[in-house]
């Protein structure tokens, strides 16, 4: 809804009752109000301190981690992105996954090597590659089995934004342009492929090809200012723009540069998709568009009156240019508004005025990048990947407002047709991050 | 005005010149290492799907069951059928669409032999990755390709004989249309 349209509401008086319950609701909800909040404080504060806490009030922010999962030393956890605001991931709640754990590194002790099909196999120290020039980005990373919630039939009533599509963070990046480091190695003719490889306990692998690294692969040492959090591969780790998390190899120490990729373990039996027509895709690499409404959303609970609906969408294709909102269940849509985008890689947030008249409904949103990708429904999403497919879901999430304010997952059953034969096609792929 | 343009312009080109990193075009940073060297960070070294990677060494299903009683059948169940973690072993031609992920094992799903030399080496046993020998590797690689029906066994697994084994996923493995788009010359292994 545009400024001038919610003003005529209000002059109708229609939504100038909302917003004298509105406030009073603020009041009556608000947990503790007592005489105390009407006067400054009597005593002194904490005092300085060297390294920030966040507000002790807030500690229920957290990321989410699934109960169900066998061992806490591979799998995911979630981002909330239901409890977030703005677009930047504050770097203690950037989703994690991992094979082995996460490993304890010092800096002063870490090398990178990059060997193979070049001139000169080079070791680069952290002060080395801190030398070179330096490039910061804002930039999403999302696991390729972010919406795997979403193959779930019937519908988890439980699905919250942040189960729905919270293995995606975006953070600031700084690190230094791999074409760099590779052109101080020289490339030797016919090389068509790296092999970076993790310090952790499993070395994770994957391959890239070279054409990518050149373009604009970071290796990047630094996430919204400061050091790499350990779990985001401290010190040193690979940022690969608008592509599946899990090309991205963290805690990096080698990279070999070849003519072939390895087809590691992490390219062929997971992060490959299994499609409607019986086959199997591999190098599914790029993230297509994405977007979720996280206020209102799954488990929350809301008045008459106004509210801002907000949500997250982003695209590995390029720029995010359009959302759309539907309050009625998809039958129309509205434009949404989006604040300025810091890169075209980067999660935007997207804004638009609603008066709930008290009415159970559905809203959903749906969003296009700059090459004109969207999102499909789940019906056009199963007619192209299988039921029994983990990753790269990316329909259209829908939330149905109850009359009695309560929020829940709005996602319809699927047909007999879609349904899987077994429950549980949320299989143990490891990156879903709850089983 | 002109000889004023002159100047600019050759400043220019002298800040040009000054701005140039060493050598070649590069920044000369990163110390250079011998191919022995390398060899000393390579220790989990990749598996190429032709092979390229592979030690000498070798082992049979035999020796790989001993493997796997010791080793894996803690986490993966008898005979390979899944226990704390993932199943490993089930028939030997493709999945469908019908098949359950948690069935998505070496047999029915995984494309490249190789891979699986690799990935043994590099990440497993899970709590003691990178204490098994080569010849154990070998062997579990067998062991596995066997139980999942992929092998008859009649020959050890080796730097020879395990890249030529077909796996029967391979058969409905394909490139990403989109990445194909992306990069026109890739081609899977």
């Amino acid at each position: 809804m545009n400024r001038r349209k919610l003003l005529q509401l209000l002059s109708k008086g229609a939504a100038a009752g909302a917003f004298v319950k509105l406030s009073g609701g603020l009041a009556q909800g608000g947990e503790k109000f007592s005489e105390k909040a009407f006067e400054p404080m009597r005593f002194l504060g904490a005092e300085l301190r060297e390294y920030g806490e966040r507000s002790e009030f807030e500690k229920g922010v957290v990321r989410y981690i699934s109960p169900n999962l066998r061992t806490r030393h591979s799998g995911a956890n979630f981002t909330p992105l239901d409890k977030l605001d703005g677009v930047i991931t504050p770097s203690s709640l950037h989703f994690e996954r991992h094979h082995a754990g996460v490993p304890t590194i010092d800096p002063a002790e870490h090398r990178l090597v990059i060997h193979g099909m070049v001139e000169r196999p080079l070791i680069f120290t952290m002060a080395d590659i801190k030398r070179l020039p330096s490039v910061t980005r804002t930039l999403f990373i999302e696991c390729a089995g972010n919406g795997q919630n979403g193959y779930r039939n019937p519908p988890d009533m439980t699905l919250t934004a942040t189960r729905s599509r919270g293995l995606v963070s975006n953070s600031s990046w700084t690190g230094v342009p791999l074409a760099i480091l590779l052109k101080e190695a020289g490339i030797k003719e016919g090389a068509r492929w790296l092999i970076p490889e993790g310090a952790d306990a499993a070395a994770y692998t994957r391959s890239l090809p070279l054409e990518k690294a050149l373009e604009d692969v970071l290796v990047a040492y630094a996430q919204n200012g400061e050091a790499l959090r350990p779990e985001q591969g401290y010190p040193l780790r690979l940022i690969v723009p608008g592509w599946e998390g899990s090309i991205m190899v963290k805690w990096l120490r080698r990279i070999q540069v070849t003519d072939m990729p390895v087809m590691s373990k992490d390219e062929t039996s997971e992060y490959t998709d299994t499609m409607a027509n019986g086959k199997i895709h591999a190098f599914t690499w790029i993230m297509e568009p994405q977007s979720i409404i996280t206020y209102p959303s799954g488990l929350q609970q809301i008045t008459r009156g106004f509210h801002e609906i907000r949500g997250l969408a982003w695209s590995g294709h390029g720029r995010i240019v359009r959302v759309e909102v539907s309050l009625d269940g998809g039958r129309t849509w509205r434009r949404a508004s989006l604040e300025p985008s810091p890169d075209p890689l980067s999660v935007v947030r997207f804004k638009l005025g609603w008066v709930w008249d008290g009415r159970e409904t559905v809203i959903m949103s749906r969003a296009w990048d700059e090459k004109g990708n969207t999102q499909p429904t789940q019906e056009e999403f199963f007619a192209r990947w299988a039921r029994n497919n983990r990753y790269h879901y990316n329909a259209i999430q829908a939330w149905r407002i109850q009359a009695d304010g309560k929020v829940v997952n709005g996602d319809r059953t699927l047909s007999a047709s879609l349904a899987p034969h077994r429950l549980g096609a949320v299989g143990l792929g490891g990156c879903g991050g709850e089983s | 005005m002109k000889r004023l343009g002159l100047v600019l312009l050759a400043l220019g080109v002298l800040a040009g010149v000054l701005a140039q990193p060493g050598g070649g075009g590069r920044y000369q940073i990163g110390t250079p290492l011998t191919e022995q060297e390398v060899q000393r960070w390579n220790i989990r070294p990749s598996i190429l799907p032709d092979g390229r990677g592979l030690p000498p060494g070798q082992g049979t299903v035999d020796e790989g069951e001993q493997v796997y009683n010791a080793q894996c059948l803690g986490c993966h169940g008898a005979n390979g059928q899944g226990g704390v973690f993932n199943r490993l072993v089930g028939e030997p031609f493709p999945v469908t669409k019908d098949v359950d992920p948690v069935d998505f094992v070496i047999g029915n799903y995984w494309q490249y032999p190789t891979t699986l030399f690799d990935y043994i080496r590099r990440a497993m046993p899970f709590q003691a990755p990178g204490t098994l020998k080569d010849d154990e590797v070998y062997a579990l690689v067998a062991y596995l390709l066997y139980q999942n029906g992929v092998i008859d066994g009649s020959e050890p697994m080796n730097a020879q004989t395990l890249p030529k084994v077909q796996m029967p996923a391979r058969a409905i493995l394909e490139l990403d249309p989109t990445t194909q788009k992306r990069f026109p010359w890739l081609r899977l292994p």
